[in-house]
């Protein structure tokens, strides 16, 4: 795809082409708390097995804007929704949605690790148990794979029962990748997700993006321009509850089309 | 060298300030040891005297004729406080989870406030409606003379319930937001998310909540002996009259006198003892199964 001018891609869109292969689809969305709109209106698609990049200061929105992917801002009173934000081309805000079980397709790691308080194994399997897997080595298999694919298994295979809270902070966030790897999500989020952490943590986080992204959709929120660049792939720049602009990491770092986005990622604010 | 003479001062009372703190805390605590030595010194003879089972195990209060068993006041003592737990624990645990984790924030702003008024309710008013609500309905509708384990541990029951729910609540919220966050991304529902993680987090928090309603339930005194029935025979079902340890001495304290008062003191010891093996029990469950942190 990587050789087709914009307007080829959306012809291909329109002959149906990809149409299946669009998982996320915002349009004109908008997000209110109370009188504040956070978010005015959002277009934006996200394809599966892609790797996304929101970037953008604080308050620009990108948390918003992934917490109302899995409903996660019910939980603030007095928000409200408006336009059209679709997963698989079913409204996320639509009537009728199972919101428990839209959080368990759509993933979710944040900023700060959450080592829920049991042991490592329990933090994995909990997912699983959930779904009413009992047998004991089925859920040892599960386990083992989602901390495999977290790149944490050989760090913890042999104490797999001490409780969660022994792990340092890079290894808690791993841990909370592999817990909602265990849940076998669709689409996984991450919020800030290496802002805790040290750096060569977060380069493992950062590396382990790229192995997610063959088996999920993926969407990445940092305020940090330099892990956007490094990270790479597609880059949407927010800012102040808009979409500046969206496109190739190497676009937005070399030659971006907006002035405010080239202030940004040239370090002049933010 | 010009800043010395504010120096002095400042450091003359801070160590005047901080030696005075210490022997507040130090008094504090030597006066709960000389009420424990008064205690021991008043009681302690008499259960040499009479053996130590024999008046713990003895079966038979009889102070005019010199026979002293307490044995049904400590199973009233148990018998009262379990029912006590049973009714209020539930309940003001399942009131403290309402209103942490599913009030809105307004109801919760009354409600709280509101439970907390309960415990400045003099505990003689508890007594009182139990006399002459409580006592009268338990007679009609379950038999028995109304005064009984029942209605003790009903009172009780209620009368624990705000140290308990304030307690549990404070504990809820302690809990990080992160961890509800967490669990509900993860797909669990909101009750999931409270009984796979917030109630294990707050767990020390639940427990100290319990400990300290026990505490209230043992020590309580007036109420007990206005619906209680008060006596001295082990309580053959729930519907039985029942005497408390503590009832005992507050009922013949102000007629006691020689070894009948004694005896009293040798009830004081036992519920000493009661209640300290109660916190240890309670604390090694606070304790004993959690991985430390």
């Amino acid at each position: 795809m990587r050789w087709r001018s914009a307007p080829q891609r959306e012809m291909a869109q329109v002959t149906g082409e990809s149409m299946t292969d669009i998982k996320i689809l915002a349009q004109d969305f908008k997000f209110y708390y109370g009188e504040h709109c956070a978010l005015k209106g959002i277009n934006l698609e996200i394809r599966r097995n892609q790797l996304l990049t929101i970037m953008g200061p604080s308050g620009s929105g990108k948390t918003t804007f992934l917490r109302a992917l899995n409903r996660l801002n019910d939980l603030v009173p007095g928000t409200r929704a408006e336009g059209r934000l679709a997963i698989d081309g079913v409204d996320v805000y639509g009537r009728g949605v199972d919101v428990a079980d839209l959080r368990r397709r759509v993933g979710m790691v944040f900023a700060l690790p959450v080592a829920l308080p049991m042991s490592i194994f329990d933090n994995v399997a909990y997912g699983p148990r959930k779904r009413g897997i009992r047998d004991r080595r089925k859920l040892a298999g599960i386990v083992e794979k989602a901390l495999r694919d977290a790149i944490l298994w050989d760090e913890v295979k042999d104490r797999l029962h001490d409780h969660a809270g022994t792990l340092s902070g890079g290894q808690q966030q791993r841990l909370s990748i592999a817990r909602v790897l265990a849940v076998e999500p669709e689409i996984i989020l991450l919020d800030e997700p290496t802002s805790g952490l040290d750096p060569l943590s977060t380069l493992k986080i950062e590396g382990l993006l790229w192995e997610l992204v063959k088996s999920y959709t993926v969407v990445l929120v940092t305020h940090n321009p330099l892990q956007s660049a490094r990270v790479g792939g597609e880059i949407a720049f927010f800012l102040m509850g808009e979409l500046v602009e969206r496109g190739p990491a190497s676009d937005i770092f070399t030659h971006p089309r907006d002035k405010r986005t080239e202030d940004y990622v040239s370090g002049k604010f933010g | 060298m010009e800043g010395d003479p504010m120096r002095y001062p400042m450091r003359y009372r801070e160590a005047v300030i901080e030696k005075t703190l210490v022997i507040v805390a130090l008094s504090a605590i030597a006066v709960l040891g000389l009420i424990i030595l008064f205690i021991f010194k008043e009681g302690s003879p008499i259960m040499a005297r009479i053996g130590v089972i024999r008046f713990i195990a003895g079966a038979k209060w009889a102070p005019s004729r010199g026979v002293f068993g307490i044995l049904p006041m400590i199973w009233g003592s148990i018998w009262v406080t379990l029912g006590a737990l049973i009714i209020g624990v539930p309940l003001g645990l399942a009131c403290a989870i309402f209103l942490a984790e599913m009030a809105p924030a307004r109801a919760s702003a009354i409600l709280k406030p509101a439970v907390e008024l309960l415990a400045g309710i003099p505990s003689v008013v508890y007594g009182f409606i139990g006399l002459v609500v409580l006592v009268p309905f338990i007679r009609r509708w379950f038999g028995g003379p109304g005064f009984s384990v029942l209605a003790a541990a009903i009172v009780l029951g209620i009368m624990i319930l705000p140290t308990i729910i304030s307690i549990s609540f404070d504990a809820f919220k302690a809990v990080p937001v992160a961890y509800r966050d967490g669990m509900l991304a993860l797909g669990a529902t909101r009750w999931q998310a409270i009984r796979m993680v917030i109630l294990p987090a707050a767990r020390p928090g639940i427990v100290a909540a319990v400990i300290l309603g026990m505490g209230r339930a043992v020590g309580e005194t007036m109420a007990v002996i206005m619906v209680a029935g008060n006596a001295t025979k082990i309580p053959s079902s729930i519907l039985a009259p029942v005497r408390t340890l503590t009832s005992n001495i507050a009922l013949e304290m102000g007629y006691a006198a020689g070894e009948h008062r004694e005896a009293l003191f040798a009830t004081g010891i036992v519920l000493f003892v009661v209640i300290a093996l109660l916190n240890l029990t309670a604390r090694l469950f606070a304790t004993g199964g959690r991985v430390a942190r």
